[in-house]
């Protein structure tokens, strides 16, 4: 795929014509600093660090394997890149064109001791084996009343809007996901927050989905440590410490709602950003202690509103702190059609400006 | 895969160097008859008339579709016509394309268009037809005009979907599209040919598939299905030789895709050879027609371009293959020889087709460019059909609503 996404052009929606506007990111890309103690770092963009986690898996799990649909090339969007020459041919190997069969085969070298990092193309395409992730992988520990499981089986897949990817190279299905017990659903939003947790989900002993942004594959350039490192998982992160309000989301949207915090700080609103990294199992203490704190809270995400992630969460802080709150929650999440057409595209994202409306409507309540 | 190309990949897992021994061992394109059998010229000089004899393999028949083929001038040139209207027209989206005028993902079908105007020869008007998404071949011959299509590509109102669907999602009568998930639409297919024959219709559906999406699950299912309830339902595979990037060598234990089903018949078919498809389908119909169940047919074709604008299509095969294959099997140009050797048609007369075919191509490109896109409310529309009472659909915060108007 060819993305040519220009990242340090924030979107300029009053004044450009609808044709410039095509072609610069909704957002921004917000770098962070790595962590010193994690020792020499290089500059990678997010596809990069995705190959630098699966080399130290392979290098250091001599039972990974990894598989899907054009992975010994490299893949499409080349996170797989020189993994086959380096690892062999018997641990880096395409699967013909079948998703229920491909997790369904990583699902059963999993339970037979192998780590098995399986790629679903895009997420789009990963309904066809929403049956055995549901139906098998999730739960076999519990069927089995632990004697067999299938902790070791990770699948990775390209995630969310790209800017030209239409209605089937656009989805977010981590709702669809959040919805069944048994399984994991990570979502990074940068390249040293996505080698982290990539490593923790390999890790982890619990079959694990992550998606990685697909827009950031080129653009989330960071110094990442070379190092292993991992990041806990079910830990959501505060980015930025806030007392107004709290603002909550993952993946790519994060770095719009930082804009959105920044453009609310020039209106004295203080917000608190953060980035929930997990959704299932997520993190419920870090959110509710914020709300507790701030009293208000805007969820945005791109797939759309209705049962989406952010009505799990909308729901659960409703409840813990109800007494807390000084307005209803928002959520700013797309719209209530198939994300994403492809000649509505800019149309469709929660953008930072209807955030910021939602945050005024907040405070204002 | 034999096990000596087993082995060069164990020895050298290098890709490209791979896939060059692969090829000069495997012979991808050997399968394909490369000598044509000599064009009789026919007595009255009014029909083109040739033997074909390698044009088919059977599986689980003992007659095949005749081997002998033929066109009067009219049918020549209209054949010639259309297939010319085909390349010129992925030509010019493939321009578009890079000049950013479209934009998204778009397949390219220069090199299989024998197999649409072949096949629609065959079709009754009342057939049905499902694709996957290399489908503007298709979505053309199905009745829609070439405007229809190039401001479908570029997303304006005056496209066949209203500028919605884009380069997957193209619809016409009869014509299911247009599908982005592979595999997915094969058992559409099978459903379309149930309603003909529950209907009492004496038509049939054509499902089509690459050899990528032959290995989907679904499409076994969709076999099974057809064949238990003996559905007029034609499975065609539309094998280029590649799925994406992984040639069907090396994607399938089986790539003999007209026999992968031990229970329904099948014809593998010189796809580039646009009298031998129409005849083959022909018999493919007139064989589900008469209540003898589904039939398969794997249609042996190439294609020029990568597999969609963002592939070069040549970090998997090597361009002499392509140039290979253009400068010996190209359908368009085969066939017009065989027109011109045959005294139906002069050179004069294929050059008047040709800056007609540019004209139409022109008109369509202009109106492609210009035509108006569709209003922003649209993005709301047909999500449901009959708007339910006080219904409306929430937009992306708690307070935008919109009503449904249609």
């Amino acid at each position: 795929m060819n993305l040519s996404v220009h990242r340090l052009i924030p979107t300029i929606s009053t004044c450009s014509s609808f044709f410039i506007r095509r072609r610069l990111a909704h957002f921004t890309f917000f770098k962070d600093q790595p962590d010193p103690a994690h020792g020499p770092t290089k500059e990678m963009n997010l596809c990069q660090t995705i190959q630098n986690a699966l080399d130290i898996t392979l290098k250091n799990d001599h039972t990974a394997i990894i598989f899907g649909e054009d992975v010994a090339f490299g893949g499409v969007f080349r996170c797989t890149a020189e993994l086959r020459p380096k690892y062999g041919a018997d641990r880096v190997f395409n699967t013909p064109l079948c998703e229920q069969g491909i997790v369904g085969f990583g699902i059963g070298a999993a339970v037979a001791g192998a780590t098995s990092i399986a790629e679903i193309q895009f997420a789009d395409y990963i309904f066809p084996a929403y049956d055995q992730i549901v139906n098998e992988a999730a739960k076999y520990r519990y069927r089995s009343q632990n004697l067999f499981n299938c902790g070791r089986l990770t699948i990775r897949a390209p995630w969310g809007a790209v800017g030209h990817g239409a209605l089937y190279h656009s989805q977010s299905p981590e709702a669809q996901f959040m919805h069944t017990p048994g399984i994991k659903v990570v979502i990074p939003r940068s390249a040293i927050q996505a080698k982290g947790l990539l490593l923790s989900c390999i890790k982890d002993d619990n079959p694990c989905i992550f998606f990685e942004p697909k827009i950031l594959y080129r653009s989330a350039k960071e110094d990442v440590p070379l190092n292993e490192y991992t990041i806990p998982l079910s830990k959501a992160q505060i980015i930025t410490e806030g007392s107004d309000i709290t603002l909550v989301s993952w993946g790519t949207q994060v770095h719009v709602i930082r804009v959105v915090a920044q453009m609310a700080a020039k209106e004295n609103i203080s917000c608190e950003v953060i980035d929930l990294r997990t959704i299932v199992p997520w993190d419920v203490d870090t959110i509710c202690q914020s709300v507790s704190k701030t009293g208000r809270l805007l969820i945005s995400h791109e797939a759309p509103i209705t049962a989406g992630v952010g009505a799990e969460i909308a729901a659960t802080v409703s409840k813990e702190c109800f007494l807390n709150l000084e307005a209803p929650i928002e959520r700013i999440c797309g719209y209530d059609i198939h994300p994403i057409p492809h000649v509505f595209e800019p149309f469709y994202f929660p953008s930072k400006w209807r955030c910021l409306e939602a945050i005024k409507r907040m405070i204002n309540f | 895969m034999n096990t000596y190309a087993k082995l060069l990949i164990r020895l050298q897992p290098s890709g490209r160097q791979l896939l060059q021994q692969q090829q000069q061992h495997e012979q991808i394109a050997s399968s394909l008859p490369t000598v044509f059998s000599s064009v009789r010229k026919a007595s009255s000089g009014t029909t083109l008339e040739y033997d074909t004899p390698k044009a088919y393999k059977l599986h689980m028949l003992e007659k095949g579709p005749s081997t002998h083929v033929s066109c009067n001038r009219e049918e020549g040139l209209e054949y010639y016509k259309k297939m010319q209207v085909v390349r010129r027209m992925e030509a010019s989206a493939n321009n578009m394309y890079k000049s950013k005028l479209i934009r998204g993902f778009c397949h390219l079908y220069s090199g299989q268009e024998a197999v649409c105007v072949g096949m629609k020869a065959a079709m009754d008007k009342n057939d049905s037809l499902i694709t996957a998404y290399r489908a503007h071949g298709w979505t053309y011959m199905m009745g829609v005009s070439v405007t229809g299509i190039l401001a479908e590509l570029t997303g304006r109102k005056s496209g066949c979907a209203e500028g919605r669907g884009g380069s997957m999602h193209m619809y016409a009568p009869n014509f299911y599209g247009g599908n982005g998930i592979v595999g997915a639409q094969v058992p559409l297919g099978a459903g379309v040919a149930f309603a003909h024959k529950y209907r009492g219709e004496s038509n049939v559906c054509i499902a089509l598939y690459g050899d990528g999406a032959a290995n989907q699950g679904q499409v076994f299912e969709a076999y099974n299905m057809a064949k238990l309830w003996s559905l007029p339902c034609i499975f065609v595979c539309e094998n280029n030789g590649y799925g994406m990037g992984t040639s069907t060598a090396r994607a399938s234990a089986n790539p003999n895709f007209y026999t992968r089903c031990e229970y329904i018949p099948g014809i593998w078919v010189d796809g580039m050879d646009v009298l031998a498809v129409r005849e083959a389908t022909r018999f493919a119909r007139d064989w589900c027609t008469s209540g003898k169940g589904p039939m398969i047919m794997e249609m042996a074709t190439y294609r020029y371009f990568g597999h969609s604008m963002s592939d070069p299509g040549t970090s998997y095969r090597t361009r002499e293959e392509v140039q290979d294959v253009r400068k010996s099997r190209d359908p368009i140009t085969s066939f017009r020889e065989k027109v011109i050797e045959a005294n139906l048609a002069t050179d004069e007369e294929f050059k008047n087709i040709d800056n007609e075919v540019k004209k139409i191509i022109e008109d369509a490109e202009n109106h492609a460019q210009n035509d108006p896109e569709l209003h922003v409310d649209e993005l709301y529309s047909h999500v449901y059909s009959m708007r339910p009472e006080n219904f409306k659909i929430r937009g992306c915060d708690n307070f935008t609503f919109k009503e449904i108007s249609k």
